[in-house]
């Protein structure tokens, strides 16, 4: 057993300085000291302990991954093998494999005047004074899993909307993940919606091998400005065989109304954390997950909300379906400063758990330092009822259709929240089919897909 | 049709049922009356094959098979339908999906295509009519926040979708006003043929002024301790169970 798994990235950081600074931009760069020294001198936090009851970081981080610090072209074309989820979506599509950017036709194409999707390294370069204005500035540098991923990160994701921008079409971004070897992403998002912006952005992760170890760690940031709307699903559909880190920090300006949206629907060991705070009144925050767990998968959801600011309304909703031998965690806190009076916070867990051997584990958390709130909480978990069962098998649905039945309905609300309609009603079909025991969700693909024939790296 | 002979059932350890004999033929109507807590809705939920129920002794032979040995969808699919006192809600599953996935499932167990969508929906649209179900309600969740009476009325629609070898229908006349009573009532003799058959569960006359029963059974104690013509029911009408339970009691003692 691995000591200190930090420790190999702390190292491999030492000795290839050079190597993942050439292969970067000097933006990036210039956080890397901060935080190789803010890792030295801590450690992980242990499984089970406060806030992380079911990620074993150490074990997450122990093996031994590869890194792609020269950030050679792979060899192949994702396209090819490429199956996409959530197809026939008119959307701008990006795609990142591993995490260097992949070139596809969309991204040579040009979108509306002043709004920028690229290369986070790219953009270093060529828009420095904005990025610089954003980036690191959400993430706690303190969590080491944001130290991490600002010591190792070489590129990502950039996506700026402009003020008073409304961007029509969502944005679409497929992370895959592919290779011979196992394969650590170091992977860095930074999205800017500027004052009276609007836009939506589609996150899809997929794993193509399933018989290869991969680790992703990611790290996201988002800026929503002065009345800015914003929406982003995030969407994993990894394998038993992925490990996934993920530290999402939203920031909301004044009358901001943003939608984040979690959706697990296969993965392997998975924690995701998500950071959010109001800096202005009148914030509107909608936090919705879903996750269906089964086999030996494990998820870890941990939010966090902020109401600094008065007048802030939030609403949170995780939903989770456990089976066979899987865990899930559910950690919750809402914070309400002193001074943010008039704070609407809606927090509520709900699971399932359908077998003796799953687990769920839950924990709401309310701090609150001012009277003038509305704030509940609510967390339940427990089994499908015996009686709806049978009052479905006495009208001839088999126990199978009944349970999937059963279990559609448990997540529909989670569903309805999804505010984009075709991401909604694929997402629906998606869930079904996850829950009917399919391997494998997407069969229909085709032309239409836009995955299709737009990549060319 | 059904033959139950000296069925035995038990929940949670206790026994419920302690020797119920019971046959119906094709085209007959039966009763079944008695005081509360008598085993009546245990009777019904051990023949539509509930799972919490454990048959401790007996037989029950749905049209020359085994009953008790059939899964509960089996027994749908074979022609039973329970009528249940309680009618379970289901929020998040439509009436409409909810329907479609029974019909389908059935038709696949007779080795037939699934209904197509309009032959469905034209299927729902009759049905409907027979016990004036409201549209709304077709399109609701399953017996959501339904009323008491909505959720009977529901159960006779449902019944009228399976078209059902035979009913057993539990109390669905409780909780009815008297329009819906009638309009239950008629639904039911409406789908009545002379190859199905009914056994009501009731506490009350006036269903059987509607539904006109062939044979009465009073069921007291786990066991049917009468069984005779309509003109029984009029006399519990008039005379209470008292004199039924002295009998019974006196017995047993
Ligand atoms: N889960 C259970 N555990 C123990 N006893 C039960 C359980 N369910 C029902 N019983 C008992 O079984 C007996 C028969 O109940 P049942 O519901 O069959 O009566 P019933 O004849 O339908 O009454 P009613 O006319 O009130 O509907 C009652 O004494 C009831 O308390
Ligand atoms: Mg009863």
């Amino acid at each position: 057993m691995q000591v200190n798994a930090l420790q190999q990235y702390i190292d491999l950081y030492r000795d290839n300085k050079a190597l993942i600074e050439d292969n970067s931009a000097s933006l990036l760069n210039s956080f890397r000291e901060d935080a190789f020294s803010r890792l030295s001198a801590t450690h992980l936090p242990a499984k089970g302990s406060e806030d992380y009851e079911l990620s074993d970081l150490d074990g997450m981080l122990a093996p031994d991954y590869g890194l792609n610090l020269s950030r050679l072209p792979l060899g192949f074309d994702p396209a090819l093998s490429f199956r996409c989820d959530v197809p026939n979506l008119s959307t701008s599509l990006f795609m990142l494999l591993n995490d260097s950017w992949a070139e596809t036709e969309i991204s040579r194409r040009a979108l509306p005047d002043g709004v920028i999707v690229c290369p986070l390294r790219k953009a270093a370069e060529e828009y420095p004074d904005l990025v610089a204005k954003y980036y690191g500035r959400a993430a706690d540098g303190d969590n080491p899993l944001v130290a991490l991923n600002t010591m190792l990160v070489q590129d990502g994701f950039f996506m700026y909307v402009p003020k008073g921008m409304k961007l029509e079409k969502p944005v679409q971004l497929v992370n895959i993940f592919a290779g011979g070897i196992p394969m650590m992403a170091v992977r860095r998002m930074l999205i800017v919606i500027d004052d009276d912006a609007e836009a939506r952005l589609l996150v899809c992760d997929h794993t193509q091998n399933e018989e290869q170890d991969f680790l992703s760690l990611q790290t996201i940031e988002i800026f929503a400005g002065e009345r800015a709307s914003f929406d982003i699903y995030d969407l994993e559909e990894s394998t038993r065989r992925t490990s996934r880190l993920s530290t999402l920090y939203l920031r909301q300006a004044e009358r901001s109304n943003v939608l984040v949206d979690g959706i697990t629907l296969f993965n392997g060991t998975t924690r995701n954390e998500y950071h959010c705070t109001f800096d202005g009144r009148h914030c509107e925050l909608r936090l919705l997950g879903m996750a269906i767990e089964d086999e030996q998968r494990h998820i870890d959801n941990y939010t966090m909300i902020r109401h600094n600011t008065p007048d802030c309304h939030s609403n949170e909703l995780f939903k989770y379906v456990v089976d066979d031998e899987a865990k899930g965690a559910f950690a919750g806190r809402i914070y309400v400063a002193d001074g943010a009076v008039k704070t609407e916070a809606y927090q509520s867990n709900r699971n399932l758990v359908g077998s003796d051997k799953a687990r769920m584990m839950s924990k709401p958390q309310l701090e609150i330092y001012n009277d003038d709130v509305k704030c509940s909480h609510g967390s339940a978990t427990g089994q499908l009822d015996p009686m709806q069962l049978f009052y479905m098998r006495t009208r001839g649905l088999s126990e199978e259709t009944a349970r999937l039945l059963l279990k559609q309905a448990f997540m529909a609300d989670v569903i309805e929240g999804v505010r984009m309609p075709m991401v909604r009603d694929r997402l629906r079909l998606l869930v079904e089919r996850r829950l009917s025991g399919e391997k494998k969700l997407c069969q229909d693909c085709n032309e239409e897909c836009p995955a299709h024939d737009t990549i060319t790296l | 049709m059904l033959k139950v002979k000296d069925l035995h059932a038990e929940i949670n350890g206790k026994e419920i049922l302690k020797g119920i004999n019971l046959e119906v033929k094709p085209g007959e109507v039966h009763a079944i009356m008695g005081p509360n807590g008598s085993g009546k809705s245990t009777l019904s939920m051990v023949l539509a094959g509930n799972p919490a129920y454990t048959v401790t002794g007996g037989s029950a032979e749905f049209n020359g098979k085994d009953l008790l040995e059939m899964l509960p969808e089996t027994r749908s699919h074979e022609g039973l339908f329970l009528g249940f006192q309680y009618p379970v809600e289901i929020p998040g599953v439509s009436m409409v999906n909810f329907m479609r996935a029974a019909i389908n499932a059935k038709r696949k167990y007779m080795d037939q295509p699934p209904m197509s969508a309009t032959e469905f929906l034209k299927l729902m649209r009759e049905k409907r009519a027979i016990v004036e179900l409201d549209n709304k309600l077709a399109s609701r969740s399953v017996n959501e926040g339904f009323s008491g009476g909505e959720k009977k009325r529901n159960e006779i629609f449902q019944m009228a979708m399976l078209e059902p070898k035979l009913s057993i229908l539990d109390e669905t006349d409780s909780g009815l006003d008297i329009d819906a009573l009638r309009i239950v009532a008629e639904g039911v003799n409406k789908l009545k043929t002379a190859n199905n058959a009914t056994i009501v569960i009731t506490h009350y006359q006036r269903l059987l002024d509607y539904i006109k029963p062939d044979v009465i059974h009073i069921l007291y104690k786990g066991r049917i301790v009468r069984t005779a013509g309509p003109e029984l029911a009029l006399e519990l009408e008039e005379r209470g169970y008292d004199w039924i339970k002295e009998e019974v009691d006196k017995q047993d003692a």
